[in-house]
């Protein structure tokens, strides 16, 4: 009985100190969060601004020729690259898009497609090593602050092999000695809401022109055409497009970032809640097993002295 | 007086904006000085430029400015730039630093144009 009493006391002490770790990390978490949407808003500006310069140097470059933004024939090589956290104990931030991630590949490979893996992240890393998956490339210990540098090298190395293309034979590199791609597809997590982070699959390469009929431009049609460019169209097109990527990278980076930690809070939040509710199961079984041994010493005491009193009483 | 709006934006913030009445950049054709009403234009600014704008009030604000390009409008000029830092908030001691530590070129344009956007001289 006093066993059993002890047993039950160490592990509400153990539940309690576990519950005070998840309750912190929530903690840390919802204070987090703030800041990186503050810090996804902050990127909204220059997203905005570089939309705009595109489509105006789009509408006034006489060729749209850009390797970046031409579809190619018979692809036969994809990148994917995946946007997981560093950190576990964030719910099922990971599993979701490794989830989507694996969709997507075997997609791409009934399309013909050969999937290229570029990991950002250490359990996603993890993942794909633990099941003995090649893994072309991969960047990490940033997933819950990302900096433009981070998101620009990943670009620039993603759009190389894109710009190299896939002219290889078979496994072998090509002619220019690179083992490229034809395509670019990012997986990451999308912030809907303090609740809500849906994964999702977005090609960024070649990338999808879309064209507005006359008519219905936008606003300010009387500025059109008359933009000066220097240096050329085409140039500023080719300048311009590989920093698009990059930016479209980091909005990425940012909505994961967002998204891990609103995860990471929910998770907490549900393991504190446990926790709490563990305790008081187990105060209740703690309280009832001290009432049980207290009755029964009592009834030891009673039943002795009964015994006592009749070998008395026996002289 | 004449103005424009001026806004100037890197990839992480929005680093000034408001009104003003002169900016002057280098874009990769040369140096462009540009006041209200000039003519719609986008440019690509060389590495390791210094940006300077002269607001409605008569301060100057400089910025060094990397990776960027330049869009004009007859009432707005605008600043897209991979990374940027405005004059008074450039380290100078580490500016100089990476200057003399600058291995290529591009690395040295950059410490350059940070203490240029500064005021001191490279």
């Amino acid at each position: 009985m006093g066993a059993q009493l002890r047993e039950l006391r160490a592990r509400v002490k153990a539940t309690k100190s576990i519950g005070k770790i998840t309750k912190a990390m929530e903690l840390i978490a919802t204070s987090r969060i703030a800041k990186a949407q503050a810090r996804v808003e902050a990127a909204r500006p220059y997203n905005s601004e570089i939309t705009n310069v595109l489509s105006e140097l789009a509408t006034a470059a006489t060729t749209l020729d850009n390797p970046l933004l031409t579809e190619r024939e018979n692809p036969r090589r994809a990148a994917v690259l995946v946007v997981t956290s560093d950190k576990g104990l964030c719910g099922g931030y990971n599993a979701n898009v490794l989830r989507t991630t694996e969709e997507l590949l075997s997609l791409l490979r009934e399309q013909g497609k050969e999937p290229v893996l570029f990991v950002i992240g250490g359990k996603g890393l993890n993942y794909y090593r633990f099941r003995n998956r090649d893994v072309a490339g991969s960047w990490s210990g940033f997933s819950d602050q990302p900096q433009y540098v981070h998101a620009r090298e990943a670009g620039e190395t993603l759009i190389n092999l894109f710009l190299a293309g896939a002219d290889d034979e078979g496994d072998s590199a090509g002619a220019d000695g690179i083992l490229g791609v034809d395509e670019l597809h990012i997986v990451y997590t999308e912030f809907r809401s303090m609740l809500t982070q849906t994964p999702v699959a977005k090609r960024i390469a070649p990338l999808e022109v879309e064209y507005v009929e006359e008519g219905e431009a936008t606003s300010a049609p009387e500025l059109r055409s008359v933009y000066d460019f220097e240096p050329n169209a085409e140039t500023l097109l080719d300048a311009l497009l590989p920093k698009y990527i990059n930016t479209r990278i980091y909005a990425a980076l940012l909505e994961s970032a967002a998204s891990e930690l609103a995860a990471r809070r929910t998770a907490m939040k549900a393991a504190s809640d446990n926790a709490n509710e563990l305790v008081e199961s187990l105060t209740r079984e703690m309280n009832q097993a001290r009432q049980a041994q207290i009755t029964q010493e009592i009834s030891e005491i009673v039943g002795g002295a009964d015994a006592l009193a009749a070998a008395g009483s026996d002289e | 007086m004449a103005e424009m709006t001026v806004e100037l934006v890197a990839v992480e913030r929005r680093l000034w904006s408001g009104k003003g009445t002169f900016v002057v950049a280098q874009t990769t054709e040369g140096e462009i000085g540009i006041m209200p009403g000039h003519e719609p234009m986008l440019g690509q600014l060389v590495e390791g430029g210094v940006v300077s704008i002269t607001s409605t009030d008569g301060e100057h604000v400089g910025a060094a400015v990397h990776g960027g390009f330049l869009s004009v409008t007859a009432d707005s000029v605008r600043v897209l730039a991979e990374s940027a830092e405005l004059g008074d908030e450039i380290d100078v001691d580490q500016a100089r630093q990476q200057l003399s530590s600058a291995e290529d070129e591009t690395e040295r344009a950059r410490a350059q144009a940070r203490l240029r956007a500064a005021g001191h001289k490279a």
